[in-house]
């Protein structure tokens, strides 16, 4: 067998990711932890205050900061994953050209992927996993187990986030066209994807225009899960959509950075 | 079903490549970076590709490390086909690039032990390799400092520790002197004699003549893409130029005279004249004697220099230029 296992060159790069963490997690704290929960005090908690829960047009929310809740999770988990994806891989391929020298070494481009991609599941189950957890106290959960299979959803749309960018990452020649795709791209997605209203609100057509992104589907099944108000053909498609599109990205994405470092 | 090659490789070949080639671009638009070399690189030797910039050194070593596919011809490393068998070539070979892929955010240690791991090689064995190479490169006692505070000798050295992490078979050295100051050129030499010495088959590329001269048992002369001379570097400058060269500047005095024009007047003091832009080099066996003749003929050149030839006289007598234009 010529190739190294996949597991095995992924596993190698362990201690790498490892001292990476250690050097940043201090930094990651304020944008993981702090920064998502002022905005539930701010959107949820104080400007819900405003907002009458009423289920009927909430999808089912009794609160505003129930509703909003299951949405800024999936939203911050997009952020999370776009944010680990797009500067940081940069750096690995172009400024610090670490994939240079890890190629350098038995490893192999899928391994390389494979271990970033690692990373950016482990930054988005600790941030997700935490921002459910302090979440809990504040009575927006209906069930015990839908929280928990909503925390797994924001990771899965996480991660679908997490595979395109990092292709898209990989084609870029210059950090220049990030700027476009937080402004065009993060932003509206952010916005108008059913984190902070339903997107019924947007009218036939931009609600099926809503209903088509990525986010879209993260968002509606988190907040299926943790309302109990679970439609599950609804969640069949938005899985199906989220997965398909993860594993698309991933081939997109190996592709992209293969043809990108070895020449 | 994969045709046979029709190479044969004995044990002792540690890189074998013929014909071979590499093209970068669109097809109908390519350049052909190299274009066709034969090389065999046999255990415990040092073997150096020289040639100035651009001359396909790089793009031939990093076929050879196993990174870049080939574009033609057929290339084993260590007997194995780098398209099948890149890993296990690479887990064996050390690398050490040109330019510098240290994480600098990392600390000269964890540079090492990190590195150390993408090999698979167990947590306890990296631990004890990190500090027997801290020793070699002579960095032990800068283990905790940042790779950014390092000097550029410095980094280099740990680039070198850094390759030889896995014990490699076969280090691959591509410019490992460009950039530095004399002092940090001769330290690494040292080192990297030390290693010939424990019997490391070594493989360099460097346009500098000095440094060829210093570390290899034999080497190729590379100038756009092929392979124009081979062999030790005394039997190269046996074949290629004279025991011995006169270097005549001549000063504003003569401006009326272009060195075109002087080179004429010497021409048959030697086996040949060289014209560069800043003086006269006169090929002969007998240097003292040229300048002893070019006096009697009138000429005052207004410094003159005897020396031995060099490997830069025979890339100049095989490809008409200059190694560090």
């Amino acid at each position: 067998m010529p190739d190294l296992a996949f597991a095995t060159g992924v596993r190698r790069q362990a201690d790498y990711w490892l001292t990476v963490y250690k050097r940043t997690w201090r930094a990651s704290v304020i944008s993981s932890f702090v920064a998502p929960l002022f905005y539930v005090v701010a959107m949820g908690v104080l400007l819900g205050g405003f907002i009458e829960g009423d289920p009927d047009q909430l999808e089912g929310a009794t609160s505003y900061l129930a509703f909003v809740v299951p949405g800024l999770v999936a939203a911050h988990a997009m952020q999370t994953a776009v944010g680990e994806t797009t500067y940081p891989v940069m750096g690995l391929i172009k400024w610090q050209r670490v994939y240079d020298s890890m190629l350098a070494t038995p490893l192999q481009v899928q391994h390389l992927a494979g271990a970033t991609l690692s990373f950016v599941a482990f930054r988005l189950i600790t941030t997700c996993g935490v921002y459910m957890l302090v979440l809990a106290p504040f009575g927006v959960f209906e069930s015990w187990w839908g929280p928990i299979l909503a925390f797994v959803a924001q990771v899965l749309v996480g991660m679908t986030f997490a595979a395109w960018v990092y292709g898209f990452t990989a084609r870029l020649d210059d950090e220049q066209a990030f700027g476009v795709l937080f402004r065009i791209g993060v932003f509206p997605l952010f916005l108008f994807s059913g984190a902070f209203f339903p997107v019924d609100n947007l009218g036939d057509v931009g609600s099926w225009a809503a209903r088509i992104t990525p986010l879209w589907h993260g968002v509606n099944l988190s907040r299926m899960l943790c309302l109990d108000q679970v439609d599950w053909s609804t969640a069949a498609i938005n899985v199906t959509v989220l997965v398909v599109l993860l594993v698309a990205g991933w081939f997109w994405a190996l592709a992209g950075l293969r043809k990108r470092l070895s020449s | 079903m994969l045709p046979v090659p029709d190479i044969s490789v004995e044990p002792e070949s540690m890189i074998l490549a013929r014909g071979l080639r590499k093209s970068f671009g669109r097809p109908g638009e390519e350049f052909e970076a190299v274009r066709g070399i034969d090389v065999d690189v046999r255990r415990g030797e040092a073997f150096g590709f020289l040639g100035p910039n651009g001359a396909g050194k790089s793009s031939t070593m990093r076929m050879i490390a196993a990174v870049s596919p080939i574009s033609g011809g057929e290339l084993r490393i260590l007997g194995l086909d780098p398209a099948t068998d890149g890993p296990a070539i690479r887990g064996r070979l050390g690398v050490c690039p040109q330019e510098d892929t240290l994480d600098t955010e990392l600390n000269v240690r964890d540079n090492l032990y990190i590195y150390g791991r993408y090999f698979g090689l167990p947590k306890g064995e990296v631990n004890a390799r990190v500090d027997e190479l801290l020793e070699f490169v002579q960095l032990t006692e800068k283990s905790r400092a940042k790779v950014e505070d390092l000097s550029g000798g410095m980094k280099r050295r740990l680039t070198i520790a850094r390759s030889l992490v896995n014990s490699p078979d076969l280090l691959l050295l591509d410019e490992p002197t460009t950039g530095l100051d004399p002092q940090a050129r001769h330290v690494l030499w040292d080192r990297l004699f030390r290693l010939k010495q424990a019997g490391v088959t070594l493989v360099l590329t460097t346009h500098y003549m000095d440094e060829a001269e210093q570390l290899c048992d034999r080497l190729v002369v590379m100038d756009k893409g092929l392979i124009v001379a081979e062999g030790s570097p005394l039997q190269l400058i046996r074949d290629h130029s004279t025991r011995e060269v006169a270097e005549l500047r001549f000063g504003v005095a003569e401006a009326g005279e272009s060195h075109a024009a002087l080179a004429e007047k010497v021409a048959d003091l030697g086996e040949r004249v060289e014209v560069l832009p800043d003086r006269l080099l006169v090929y002969s066996d007998d240097g003292d004697e040229v300048v002893a003749r070019v006096h009697e003929r009138g000429l005052a050149p207004v410094a003159t220099l005897v020396r031995r030839s060099s490997l830069e006289d025979v890339f100049l007598r095989l490809t008409g230029r200059t190694l560090v234009d």
